[in-house]
């Protein structure tokens, strides 16, 4: 495995030397291409089908997110979290409440907080399966989108039962959750859990142990569990390395602590490792959810927090594990109603660095599947 | 004017093809009914693949146009025909005006020799099959040169890959076929490459080739399904066009009707691969059982199947009319569901006369076969992720190959058996 720090950045200036003599080829991949999960640009220089390296361009959706907070009142930015990780809503919403929080030092009553680990786990269910089925479609396998776009769907009418929306949900707020769940929301969740176990199951059985599906994904795109934490890669792609690192268990936040699950992880940290421990996290979410619903307590859902929010001038940094990696949020208060600078650390941005690591020497087919493992949100990479 | 109906008629005594009986009048006939089925069986193919692909993949598929969306493929031809033609700059413009011909040409001309029925095919030729093989990898050329003339990246790249799988791949299925063409040795009037003589033997022998030399024929049979798929660049082997890729591959550039072409010619490729198919392990134009169960009583009831199979699909056009929402919008889509069964019902009816029972019986059959085929297309695509290339190099080079070259071998050695077993014993008693 090459270091990722003596990696040279690819020439792309020099012209090839005549059409017919060239034996290396310039392929721009996107920012419209079906595989690329968005508007990411790849350049790709190819030896044949053979990839000698790579180049991300990025930018294409960049809405200034982090510039908007510093025009915007501690609760008016919450929305806008929502915007960035569209996949996975509610965690954005999660780390940047619990980050105003921390600042305010408030903390969310117990029932506040045992809803939204249901919330967050429901979503991350739901990330996990869009990137299930947008990956086996990029490998060719277009049934199980549609299996895993049809359970989503009740994970979306959940959200859309408890707070009226379905993608970017702004389910919860600072201090706690302005909704009460609805009634027959632990009912719900319960079917859920006990709806959406088989379809996992089935889901296993199109894929984990198809022909094609090992070859197509074992040994593609290895990343050691080292490079993982030079390049600062988080989330699945990093325990299918075989770090267990995962900050609900490292530095329990929202109660997790309170919740009995473990860490699926992987040895080969190919995409099929990845694969696997995503699925296992599936399950493992499901365990959550099982626990938290069975233990919501009775309670207020909103901790005193003012009407006005002026936290104290200071700064925080609050990172949680959203369904991509580790979400972190570094808010700077100068005593004022609006952020002096809020700082995302998307995982997604920062995952996307290892694949030109993880590319090199692979084939064209390879580079699909290595974006597609990588499950990015391209809304979350340029903000 | 009277030796012109005579030559007609002629004809109608003839127990040939009317290529191999010299008829040209019967023989344009032939071509225009063969060019106007295929392009109907595309048109169905078009609904059915995105219908089962659909229910496949729980959702409902068309539903809007027309009644179940039965008129969803005339509503794309008609886009397709009226889409503008376009030409990038960088093209060059006559090899890509003549790569879709191409494709299309070698498509619809292996149907020549598909033998529908003893006397239902265009032609007999003596080197059927051979022709058959050849003409179908002439494919290739137009998609290179598809790929060529788009000049642009992706295009090239699904060309190239596109070319070498066809490759490959035709080297184990041409092994394949050589060794049902071996069984067909086995016959009294000895062996044969014509298409009509290799299902002729099938029948004299009293066996499917399928299951000949019980399991050669399948493995055989095996290596041939799994090349044809290749070959027609279908799902797994899609990689030419893998869309997550390649976007569209070699017809990356193409629009309008140039890509309906490449899509008429990908669909008659698959039906004329799943020709060869039938015809020389499933018994081409044969019902099922033709040795076993015949007499007069199974011959009836074998002939009735055709009319019956299209009463069934009128009584299920029938059965979801009643099922149709009762609102007034659907008002116009319920009557067109019902006259579609009317229709389909009218057909099964004729089916049922004697006279036309007996003619067309084997077309019915020999398109019953190739529409299982058609069946498995559809559900490989609903299955199986994509092959890598190198992936596909290995399984069609380091698999297939020495398979089917000791198919080849073990196929002779069996066939000869007695021979063989005749000349040890020469050997020892000397």
């Amino acid at each position: 495995m090459t270091d990722p720090k003596t990696l040279t950045p690819l020439d792309l200036d020099t012209p090839d030397k005549t059409f017919l003599d060239a034996n290396e080829l310039v392929i721009n991949m996107g920012p419209q291409h079906p595989a690329t999960h968005g508007v990411l640009r790849v350049i790709l220089r190819l030896d044949g089908e053979k990839v000698l390296g790579l180049e991300c361009v990025i930018g294409y959706l960049h809405r200034g997110v982090e510039k908007i907070a510093e025009n915007r009142t501690y609760t008016m930015f919450n929305p806008y979290v929502d915007r960035m990780d569209y996949v996975a809503a509610v965690s954005n919403g999660l780390g940047y409440c619990e980050a105003v929080e921390k600042l305010l030092s408030v903390e969310a009553p117990p029932r506040a907080q045992y809803i939204r680990v249901i919330l967050t786990e429901l979503n991350r269910i739901a990330s996990h399966q869009l990137w299930l089925g947008t990956h086996a479609l990029d490998i060719g396998a277009i049934t199980p989108l549609f299996y895993t776009f049809r359970d989503r769907e009740e994970i979306l009418k959940i959200f859309e039962k408890y707070c009226g929306a379905r993608l970017t949900t702004h389910a919860f707020r600072i201090g706690g959750l302005q909704y009460e769940a609805y009634e027959g929301f632990e009912q719900d969740v319960k079917n859920f859990v006990s709806f959406v176990k088989p379809k996992i199951d089935e889901y296993e059985e199109l894929l984990t142990t198809n022909r094609i599906w090992l070859e197509r994904t074992r040994g593609v795109g290895v990343i050691s569990g080292k490079d993982c934490i030079a390049l600062g890669v988080t989330g699945p792609v990093l325990r299918a390395s075989g770090v267990k690192w995962d900050v609900r268990k490292a530095l329990p936040y929202a109660n997790y602590g309170n919740f009995d699950f473990e860490i699926p992880t992987g040895q080969n940290g190919d995409t099929y490792d990845r694969y696997l421990v995503r699925m296992v996290e599936m399950r493992q979410s499901l365990r959550i959810i099982e626990q938290a619903v069975a233990g919501i307590p009775e309670g207020p859902i909103m901790a005193k927090v003012p009407k006005v929010m002026k936290p104290p001038v200071g700064e925080v940094y609050h990172s949680i594990e959203a369904p991509k990696g580790e979400l972190g949020y570094f808010i700077v208060s100068d005593g004022s109603t609006q952020p002096y600078r809020v700082r995302v650390r998307p995982p997604s941005f920062v995952n996307l660095q290892a694949l030109d690591l993880m590319c090199r020497g692979q084939l064209v087919a390879d580079v699909i599947a290595v974006i597609g493992t990588l499950d990015i949100v391209l809304g979350e990479v340029d903000r | 004017m009277h030796e012109f109906v005579q030559y007609i008629l002629s004809y109608l005594d003839s127990n040939q093809t009317p290529g191999a009986a010299g008829n040209i009048f019967w023989a344009v006939v032939y071509v225009l009914l063969v060019f106007a089925g295929l392009s109907v069986a595309v048109i169905c193919m078009n609904w059915l693949e995105r219908k089962i692909l659909a229910h496949m993949q729980v959702r409902l598929g068309p539903m809007r146009v027309g009644p179940h969306g039965l008129l969803q493929p005339i509503a794309d031809a008609l886009k397709l025909l009226l889409k503008e033609d376009i030409i990038p700059d960088g093209a060059d413009k006559i090899v890509f005006w003549v790569a879709p011909f191409i494709v299309v040409l070698a498509a619809f001309t292996v149907f020549v020799v598909v033998p529908f029925g003893p006397t239902h095919a265009i032609t007999d030729m003596n080197i059927g099959i051979l022709f058959m093989l050849g003409v179908s990898s002439l494919a290739v050329l137009g998609i290179v040169t598809a790929g060529w003339a788009s000049n642009s990246h992706y295009p090239l790249i699904g060309a190239l890959r596109s070319s070498a799988q066809m490759v490959s791949y035709e080297v184990a299925m041409g092994l394949a076929v050589v060794s049902a063409v071996m069984m067909t040795s086995l016959s009294v009037d000895g062996g044969t490459l014509s298409m009509i003589g290799i299902v002729e033997a099938q029948k004299e022998q009293g066996v499917w080739f399928l299951f000949k030399f019980f399991p050669l024929g399948l493995i055989a049979f095996g290596i041939f399904a799994i090349a044809m798929v290749a070959e027609t660049n279908r799902a797994p082997f899609d990689l030419p066009e893998a869309e997550s890729e390649l976007t569209a591959g070699f017809h990356t550039e193409y629009s309008g009707f140039r890509w309906s072409l490449f899509f008429l010619a990908e669909y008659s490729a698959m039906i004329a691969v799943s020709s060869i198919a039938v015809t020389l392990w499933v018994g081409g134009w044969m019902r099922p059982f033709p040795n076993l169960l015949n007499g007069p009583t199974c011959d009836l009831a074998f002939s009735l199947i055709p009319g019956l199979t299209f009463v069934f699909l009128a009584g299920m056009c029938f059965f979801n009319t009643v099922r149709m929402p009762k609102h007034p919008l659907f008002r116009i889509q319920t009557i067109g569901l019902a006259g579609f069964g009317v229709v389909l019902g009218l057909i099964g009816l004729v089916m049922f006369v004697p006279a036309v029972r007996i003619r067309i019986d084997d077309i019915f059959w020999f398109s019953a076969k190739v529409a299982g085929f058609m069946y498995l297309y559809i559900w490989y695509r609903g299955t199986f992720p994509r092959y890598r290339f190198d992936q596909l190099m290995k399984v069609g080079w380091k698999v297939l190959l020495p398979i089917g070259f000791a198919l080849l071998i073990a196929t002779a050695v069996v066939g000869m058996r007695t021979e063989l077993w005749a000349q040890v014993q020469e050997v020892l008693h000397r």
